[in-house]
């Protein structure tokens, strides 16, 4: 019975992988219920009696809130422009390239490659260089640029091999079935390339959401500075304290929309990614 | 319901090569019209030229009277089964058929698409997988699927591209009787593109065979069997295929490799002057000499073979008689077997024998064959010396006729 100890190995893998992962994430949710007190207790779970929503409460409506929320605001704007931006290209550009045949199509393919294994470490100095120059730095512009560049090369790639599975035939069959130019690629190809804008709109959105290099380096005030970027910035309630248990209820909170994200749009994801579905 | 009548079409590719030279169809109305050829020939592209996926080049198209070169595929009015089936993965089999309906806009109430599906799907047997995916179908239903699709609305013609290549052998017979029935039913017109010379034969009212772009000759499957116009068609139709002897003649005494056939003096002076020439025989020309009635040896000419083995298939059987030709003949067969899209032409004849015939493989054996079918061709040319065209256009004549009341028949247990 092989199958049988192969299922037994694999679910234990996958447990062990599963605590690795989720450990961190269930820590910074403990210690987001702590007091500050309680901190260094150098326990696990908040001290019985001692579990408080004070962090909570500093970040949406107390001292922090300023910083917090602000900060909130210009993630979900910059990350979502960025990734709107991206998909928008994107989609055009792996079209073209899934589609059509034109001369450079391999060198668009590489550059995007090329551009997406170039380390964001070293061209942020530059960038800050250039940005306070022309007047860039520390506005959400200044930020969707650089997040294109993570955005758009992997939407690209990940666009193009879907788009080359879709039964572009289908396109034509739906013209001679009396559909318009227009109806035929409404009607025959959105529906099946949905799926794929989908999954390339949220895998972009995370990767603007989760960046902490750029949002450090090219922000200065609340005008731009984004969440991760935002979180060395707390402070405590007095210098004596440490605002570790504010860091995590703000981390916790920021993390919620990827979850519920991926939650909601689970089977979009996987078969997006997989495809298949669409042959046949 | 609608005439089609293809003047002179060419279709050029970005490379200028021709796909398509020069070809003229005239399709009657409610005709199926089988276009036939070995892959790469140009019937698709004819197809895609007449339902408007694919520009003419030069040349002009009229469905229904009316010059169609410009029109856009929607303003056709015409039907086509794709080879892939080319199904809406994202719709139901009910929407994948009602789809040409609904795109018609404020033509169908939603109680018609309704009944227009539920009919179109009981006589496609897909009553039961409605309300399925496509997907989740076996090869059989998806055609089945592809073909309601093409009848539920009332298209002018129905254009088929290798509907059956993707299934299985015994679903493809199924699949062709169903096709062949229900195209009388409708007595739509219709175009159905093959590479399989047995579906041309069994389905078409007339077959057009193409070569590289060039339309051979337009036939009814009789006259293209019995009267082929060169080598090519010749060699095509037919399954086991024409054998193709290279021989002189002298007299009235064709010399070949496997023997000396007299032929009548007719056939004679048609394939005069000619070093040599390439003689057309179906295997069932042939057969054991014992075994010939008495009245029907005149017809034929009588000779000594050996073959190298038989086959018995129970209804008959196949002899195999090799021979070894001179080398420029050798080539001659071999361009012509490129030309098909078959391996290499063995220097082998294929005979069929009676099941009862005795002969077999090793030993010298009496052979009797009737000389009044066999064709001359002229082996630079490829051209047919002894075709009779007159032949042709009565059996193609005869053909029509039974197919009109073939139709009557089918319309009167329709109404009746
Ligand atoms: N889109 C195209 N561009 C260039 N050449 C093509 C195109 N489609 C078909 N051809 C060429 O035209 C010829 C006929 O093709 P096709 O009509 O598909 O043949 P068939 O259907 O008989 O197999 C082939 O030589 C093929 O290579
Ligand atoms: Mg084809």
């Amino acid at each position: 019975m092989t199958s049988g100890k192969q299922k037994i190995i694999w679910s234990g893998i996958a447990v062990l992988v599963l605590i690795y992962a989720l450990f961190p994430v269930a820590s910074i949710l403990s210690t987001s219920f702590k007091a500050p007190s309680d901190l260094t207790s150098g326990k696990f779970l908040p001290s019985s009696g001692a579990s408080t929503l004070e962090n909570y409460q500093q970040i949406l409506v107390g001292d922090a809130q300023g910083l917090f929320l602000s900060a909130l605001r210009n993630s979900i704007g910059i990350a979502l422009i960025a990734t709107v931006i991206a998909v928008v290209l994107a989609t055009l550009c792996a079209y073209a390239i899934a589609r059509l045949d034109f001369p450079g199509k391999k060198i668009v393919l590489t550059t995007a490659l090329a551009v997406s294994i170039f380390p964001v470490i070293s061209i942020v100095t530059p960038l800050f260089n250039l940005w306070r120059n022309i007047g860039l730095y520390d506005t959400w512009l200044g930020l969707i640029i650089p997040y294109l560049s993570l955005t758009l090369p992997i939407s690209i790639w990940t666009l193009a091999a879907f788009f080359r599975q879709i039964p572009w035939e289908l396109e034509q069959a739906a013209q001679v079935d009396g559909a318009t130019t227009w109806q035929a690629f409404r009607k025959a190809i959105v529906p099946l390339a949905a799926p794929g804008v989908f999954t390339t709109a949220i895998i972009a959105f995370f990767i603007a959401w989760n960046d902490f290099v750029y949002g450090i380096s090219l922000t200065s005030t609340e005008s731009a500075r984004t969440v991760p970027a935002a979180l060395a910035f707390f402070t405590g309630a007095s210098q004596f304290e440490a605002p570790t248990g504010a860091i995590s209820a703000a981390a916790i909170i920021v993390t919620i929309p990827v979850v519920l994200l991926v939650l909601l749009f689970q089977r979009q994801i996987v078969s997006g990614l997989t495809q298949g579905a669409v042959k046949g | 319901m609608a005439a089609i009548t293809l003047k002179n079409i060419v279709k050029k590719y970005g490379d200028g090569f021709p796909a398509v030279n020069d070809v003229s169809i005239d399709i009657a109305d409610g005709e199926f019209v089988i276009l036939v050829g070995p892959s790469g020939c140009g019937k698709s592209t004819i197809l895609r030229m007449i339902v408007g996926l694919e520009d003419i080049t030069s040349g002009e198209l009229m469905i229904g009277g009316q010059r169609a070169n410009d029109k856009a595929p929607r303003d056709r009015n015409l039907a086509m089964v794709f080879q892939n089936y080319a199904l809406y993965p994202h719709l139901t089999v009910f929407e994948n058929i009602a789809f040409p309906l609904r795109l018609a806009k404020g033509k169908h109430q939603e109680e018609d698409v309704q009944r227009l599906v539920t009919e179109a799907a009981a006589m496609l047997e897909l009553t039961d997988h409605l309300q399925r995916k496509p997907a989740n179908l076996s090869g059989g239903q998806r055609q089945r699927v592809a073909m309601g699709r093409a009848i539920v609305r009332q298209a002018d013609a129905f254009l088929f591209d290798e509907p059956l290549s993707n299934l299985d052998a015994k679903l493809r017979g199924q699949m062709r009787s169903e096709i062949s029935q229900m195209q009388r039913r409708l007595a739509t017109t219709s175009v159905y593109v093959t590479h399989d010379q047995t579906e041309a034969m069994t389905l078409g009212d007339r077959v057009a065979v193409l070569k590289k772009g060039e339309l051979q000759q337009i036939a009814s499957p009789r006259e293209l069997y019995e009267q082929p116009v060169n080598l090519f068609v010749a060699g095509f139709i037919g399954s086991p295929s024409m054998n193709f002897l290279p021989a002189s003649l002298e007299g009235n005494i064709l010399s070949t490799a496997i023997g000396d056939i007299e032929i009548s003096p007719e056939k004679a002076d048609k394939a005069r002057d000619r070093p040599v020439i390439l003689v057309g025989v179906r295997p069932e020309f042939f057969e054991d000499a014992s075994l010939v009635e008495e009245h029907k040896l005149h017809h034929g000419s009588t000779f000594t073979a050996e073959l190298t083995h038989t086959e018995w298939l129970g209804n008959e059987q196949y002899g195999y008689i090799n021979f070894d030709p001179a080398p420029e003949v050798r080539e001659m067969l071999n361009s012509l077997a490129r030309d098909m899209d078959a391996d290499e032409l063995r220097p082998q004849v294929v005979v069929t024998l009676d099941a009862a015939s005795k002969i077999r493989g090793g030993r010298p054996a009496e052979l009797w064959l009737d000389t009044r079918r066999l064709h001359l061709f002229d082996p630079k040319t490829g051209e047919n010396l002894t075709l009779d065209a007159e032949e042709g256009a009565r059996l193609t004549a005869e053909a029509n006729a039974e197919r009109a009341e073939e139709i009557e028949s089918a319309r009167q247990v329709a109404a009746g």
